[in-house]
Order: C-alpha cells, then structure tokens, then sequence
C-alpha cells in the first residue's frame, strides 16, 4: 500500500447477469467494467471519460461500494471497502460522498433545502438542530448560495443552484474524497462554468479528491490532473492531462479528441470519424475491444487482448500498437 | 445575390397561460438562402426552439400561437396557412428533426415503414415503390444492410442509428428545409462526429438548407455559415459564422465562448463566467434583458431595449454600445475579466 493513494482498485470487475425466461435464468452477463486497475493520489483531480455505455457511471459506482465489485479489491486509504462491515462501511461514508448528474432528480422536492443538506449531519454527526443550522447556513455560503433561502423546497431553484445544493450536501462531512457524477453535463454553459469554478475552488480550500467522472472532454481537460480514458468497460489509457490531450497514444482517444467540436470556424478539419457504434458490453469484441473500430488495427489485434502497460512516466496504455511508437521501449 | 428561402420577420410567438401571455420569442428577424446553413444558438429557456415551432406552424399544438410577425418561405407567408396548407409544407418541403431520436421514432412500426409514410402521403406513391424508396434512404443516410434494417423495429437500433433513420424520413421528400432541433446532443462526440459529416454531405448532395439549432458553439462553429445567437427570447447578435466567433460583439456571445474551456491554453485557471442566471420567461428584467448579467451594464441598458445595431456589414448586435459610431472600441477597452464564484 503506497501512502500517497487514497484509493486503489486492483482487478476490479463489474458484471451485471442478463436473466431471461420462465426460470430466471442467467443467459450471460453485462461486463460493465472489466479488470480495472486504477490508483487516485492524495489530492488530486482523477477525470475519467468515455462515451455512455462504457461503465464509467458503474465504476464511480463500485468505487463507493454502492454496487459491489463482482472480483477485485477497492482500497480505500489501506482498507478493501468491499470487506467491511455495515458500521465500517457507515463510518467510511462520512469520507466518500458523491455528487449526481440531475440537478433536478437527486434532490428530494419533499424536503427543504436545509433539510437536504442537513441530512448527511444528522445521519452521521451527533449534533443539535442549532448546530446543524448554523452548518447548513455556513455550507450553503460556501457554495455561494443565500442561505437565506434555506427554508425553501428545491423546485424554487435554478439548475445551478440546486447543483450547488448537491454539492454542499456532498461536502457537509467534509470527506475526503468526492465522486463528481457528470456533476456539469446538465448545465447551460454559462452556469456551468461557475460551477466548475466552485468545485476548483472547493478543491484547494477542502483538500479534496476528486473522481470527476464526465464526458465533455474540455470539462476533464480544464479540471483534472490526470485522465483515465474507458472504453466498453476497460481502462484504454491513462495519462497526465497535458500530455494526453497533446500527445495520446491509444487510438481510440485520439478518435475522440478528434471528435470535439471546436468553437472556431476557421480550422481546418482533420477528423479520425470512427466507423460503426459502440459494441455491446454484453458480447464484447475478442482481443482488443477497439479493434472492429479501430483505423490501426492488424491481425493481432482481434485474438489478443493488449494489457494495460507503462510506456512512460506515468502514461498508460492498453494498445499493441500505440501512437507513439518512439514510446515502446 | 443568394436567392432567399426564408424571411423571419418580427416574429413574436409565446403561450398563452392562467397568468397571461409568456412571449417565448420576440421581434426575432432571420433570412436564410438557398443551400446555406444558420446556427440557432442559445442556452435552455432562450426560444431557439419556439421559433423553429413557429416556422413548422407546430407551436398551435403545443398551446402556444404565433402572436406577430411574418414567415415568408418561399416567397408565402406561413403565418397566413392554414393547417390543411401546411400539411402538405410540413414534412414536404420543410422537415424537422428533432433531440432524442428514440422517443421521435414510433416503436411499434419498423423504421422501413416509417419512412415509406411520409413518401406515400407527400408523394402519392404505392406502398411497393415506397418501401424500395426507404430503402434507399437508409442506405443513403449510411446505414450498413439497409434492406435488413428496414424491417428492424427502432428498439434493435443504436442511438446513432436511429438519428440516421430519423435523418433519412426527414429528407425523405426531398425537402428545401431541414430544421435540426439539437439533433447531436443525445448522442456521443464520436457518434455526433458521424451525423455531422453526413448532414454536411447531404446537404451538399441534396442543396437543402439547414436550419440548425444548437447550444454548442463548437457545433455552431463546425456547420454554420451564419451564426444568430438567442437570449432569452430575442436575437442578440447575428453574423457570419466568422464575424460571430473573430469578433463577438455582443456581452452575452463574448461570455458565452469566454466560459467553455477550450482544448488548448492554459487549464486549471479560473474560467470566465456569466454572473447570475438565465431569467425565467414571466420575469424577465425591464430594458435589455441581459442588463443584470452584463458586465458593461449602463443605465440606458435598465431602462430601454436595444434594438439591432450594425457592427460591420452583416453582423449585428442589440447592445446599446453600437449606438453610437465607436462605441464597440470603447466597450473593448474597458473589458475587464469579471470573475465571480
């Protein structure tokens, strides 16, 4: 166990059984996420994209033991997550929190605001409704919301006010570590800046981890350290940000860096346009998962499955024949 | 000179509600020429979609009405039709695509006959050839076996898929215009890659003209060859695709490209943003209704609407600060990144 992770996943797996007919039957499985091998350092802000279906979601998911893991370990701070009891499991929640994607489906329109960002400390803490108050008013100021308004129902709140609903919830603990659900994708863009804005800023104050889990690539791009690229369930690269985004080595992140729209008119268009749509996770492609898709594919490619390897320092690569081929030492 | 196809006037559409009248778009003007494409932009709530109602004449049956103004397409003014009329515009000369292409497919139909519909109603073919068209069409908007596909039911389809299929019923009659509501946006950056391209090829196969109709200004920027930007009901800025993206001129346009991160550059930084929120359609703020965003807010902003000034040949913004000759330099100058929470 190396001190400078907070979280480690070894090998872990993700398999949804597919029932069908009379009996139930398990027909076969939904291989959500597949062998993934992952560390989050202290501090840092770990994105982690890909396009719907390739288990991100399910990954956040497992990393909080809110599914569990079918095989492999989730150490969170030295300990395997997966092995606790119900009041291990408690009490490590206070450390782990997750913001949602909709701002509009994760808050419950029953309870008051200061009701739902309230609830964490009266679950967890042992405190009275007066410090509670004084907590909730003292979160809702730092996520820049009038604490004023907290005897309110969220209905009575924008998109982005209510994300920042979301996100003093996740912070009322102050844990350690934060799962950030595609926490932007639903916003307008001029409200989502100030909310990526909030969490940076979050960040530095609180000393968070961050999983920023996401599929706007600029998004990742702007508010991660490094960034962990998924595809039909399997972690294709991984690389400091800069680098990825400059240099990427696994053919299908450059396909998808290639696939942003610019907001400039002028340049010019070198596009990688993948052929054909995501497999499904149920009946994978064999060998490499990329290869039906794949420009650079060889025969190698569909009867061997690449492993994820260290190319450089801190670049990885699950590709037999990555980008840079200087890189293959 | 481009031969104009379509005219928006003045148009005003809202929706009548127990507390009133809720303009959803006012005063909006828009022309767009044969074979070209104009981006629609605007955040949610700004009547992008309202008005591409209007045009189709739809906005009658979601309760809404078209309450001033004219559309001239053609050279006729669609304002004046009545529904029997525009049956035989809609899904003929102009069609429509819309968000999610799941839920604007039928399930219980196979996509083969549902393209073979509208090629039977407007084209008053059988059902043999009509199917043999569909086919087609599907192989056409690039999807691989088309003649298998065509009796697979949308369930069996990927969301890609399924825009195409939604792609091919819309051109199916060999419209002059195609309004895309938001027609990527459910879909992955790889998958909207795809669409893209094939709207663009088949634009410059078939010479429609596109009516697009986006929040991404990256898509805007990849398809359009003008550019108008909506806030909150109205048109703030309209130009080229490249005046719009090399000189934003309007407070709202500059704030909008300003808080994306963009590819390149520096990362980590604090972004730009627009303070505050979108204003609902029943409160909207007296004079310019982006006054109590804007950075560059004066009394004249709090008090009067601008109307549409000229910033060079063909681009326009409403922000009083083209009143006068010059101004726009002097708003330049003064910009000061404003940085809020």
């Amino acid at each position: 166990m190396n001190a400078e992770y907070v979280l480690e996943l070894r090998g872990v797996k993700k398999y949804f059984p597919i029932r069908s007919g009379l009996l139930n039957r398990v027909v076969g499985q939904v291989k959500a996420v597949d062998d993934v091998t992952l560390s989050i350092r202290k501090g840092e802000t770990f994105g982690l994209v890909g396009e719907s279906g390739c288990g991100k979601s399910t990954l956040g998911r497992v990393v909080l033991n809110l599914h569990k893991a079918t095989e492999g370990e989730v150490n969170f701070n030295g300990t395997d997550v997966q092995k606790l009891s119900g009041q291990e499991l408690r009490r490590l929640r206070k450390q782990m929190q997750i913001i949602f994607q909709d701002p509009f489906g994760s808050l419950n329109p029953r309870f008051l605001v200061k009701d739902i960002i309230g609830e964490p400390l009266r679950l967890h803490e042992r405190m009275t409704e007066r410090e509670i108050d004084s907590r909730v008013v003292e979160l809702m100021e730092l996520v820049g919301l009038d604490a004023t308004r907290r005897n309110r129902y969220p209905q009575e709140f924008s998109g982005g006010q209510r994300q920042r609903i979301g996100i003093a919830r996740a912070i009322a603990l102050n844990p350690e570590f934060i799962v950030a659900d595609e926490a932007v994708s639903a916003l307008d863009v001029s409200v989502q800046s100030q909310v990526i804005n909030l969490l940076m800023k979050l960040q530095r104050e609180l000393g968070l981890t961050f999983l920023f889990i996401a599929h706007g690539l600029n998004v990742v791009r702007h508010i991660s350290d490094r960034v962990g690229v998924m595809y039909l369930g399997k972690i294709v690269e991984v690389a400091p940000t800069e680098e990825l985004f400059a240099k990427p080595l696994h053919p299908y992140t450059a396909a998808l860096l290639s696939a942003i729209p610019r907001p400039d008119p002028t340049r010019k268009r070198e596009r990688i346009v993948l052929q054909g749509d995501v497999p499904s996770p149920a009946n994978p492609p064999s060998g490499c998962r990329f290869h039906p898709r794949c420009p650079a594919a060889q025969a190698k490619c569909s009867m061997e499955e690449p492993q994820l390897r260290e190319l450089a320092d801190g670049r990885q690569v699950a590709c037999h024949f990555p980008l840079d081929a200087s890189l293959i030492g | 000179m481009a031969e104009k196809l379509l005219e928006i006037e003045n148009l005003t559409a809202g929706f009548l509600t127990v507390g009133g009248t809720v303009k959803a778009t006012e005063h909006v003007s828009l022309s767009l020429d044969k074979g070209q494409t104009v981006c629609l932009v605007g955040e949610s709530g700004s009547g992008k979609s309202v008005t591409s109602l209007a045009i189709m004449r739809l906005i009658d049956y979601s309760g809404g009405a078209i309450l001033e103004g004219s559309i001239r397409f053609q050279g006729e003014d669609l304002t004046k039709r009545s529904q029997d009329e525009m049956i035989r515009i809609r899904g003929n000369k102009i069609a429509m695509i819309f968000q999610d292409p799941m839920s604007s497919l039928n399930p219980v139909y196979t996509v083969g006959d549902q393209i073979a519909e509208s090629i039977m109603l407007h084209r008053k073919k059988g059902k043999k050839e009509a199917h043999k068209m569909a086919v087609d069409m599907l192989r056409l908007v690039g999807i691989p076996a088309p003649e298998i596909r065509a009796k697979q039911y949308p369930h069996e389809l990927s969301g890609g898929m399924c825009q195409r299929v939604v792609i091919a019923i819309a051109l199916a009659c060999d419209p002059d215009l195609l309004i895309a509501d938001e027609p990527t946006t459910a879909l992955d950056v790889t998958v909207q890659a795809q669409i893209l391209d094939l709207l663009r090829s088949l634009q410059k196969e078939l010479g429609m003209s596109i009516l697009l109709i986006t929040h991404d200004m990256g898509v805007a920027a990849e398809m359009a060859d003008r550019i108008a930007v909506m806030y909150a009901g109205i048109i703030v800025e309209e130009g080229s695709a490249n005046d719009i993206f090399a000189r934003p001129s309007h407070p709202y346009t500059e704030g909008l490209l300003k808080s994306v991160p963009g590819l390149d550059g520096s990362r980590g930084d604090e972004l730009y943003t627009i303070r505050g929120n979108i204003p609902g359609l029943s409160q909207l703020p007296v004079g310019c209704r982006f006054h109590p965003r804007c950075p560059h807010a004066k009394d004249i902003c709090r008090e009067k609407s601008p109307p549409a000034f000229r910033v060079t040949e063909g681009h326009h913004a409403s922000c009083w600060m083209y009143m006068e000759e010059g101004g726009a330099a002097a708003w330049k100058n003064e910009s000061k990144p404003e940085v809020s929470r």
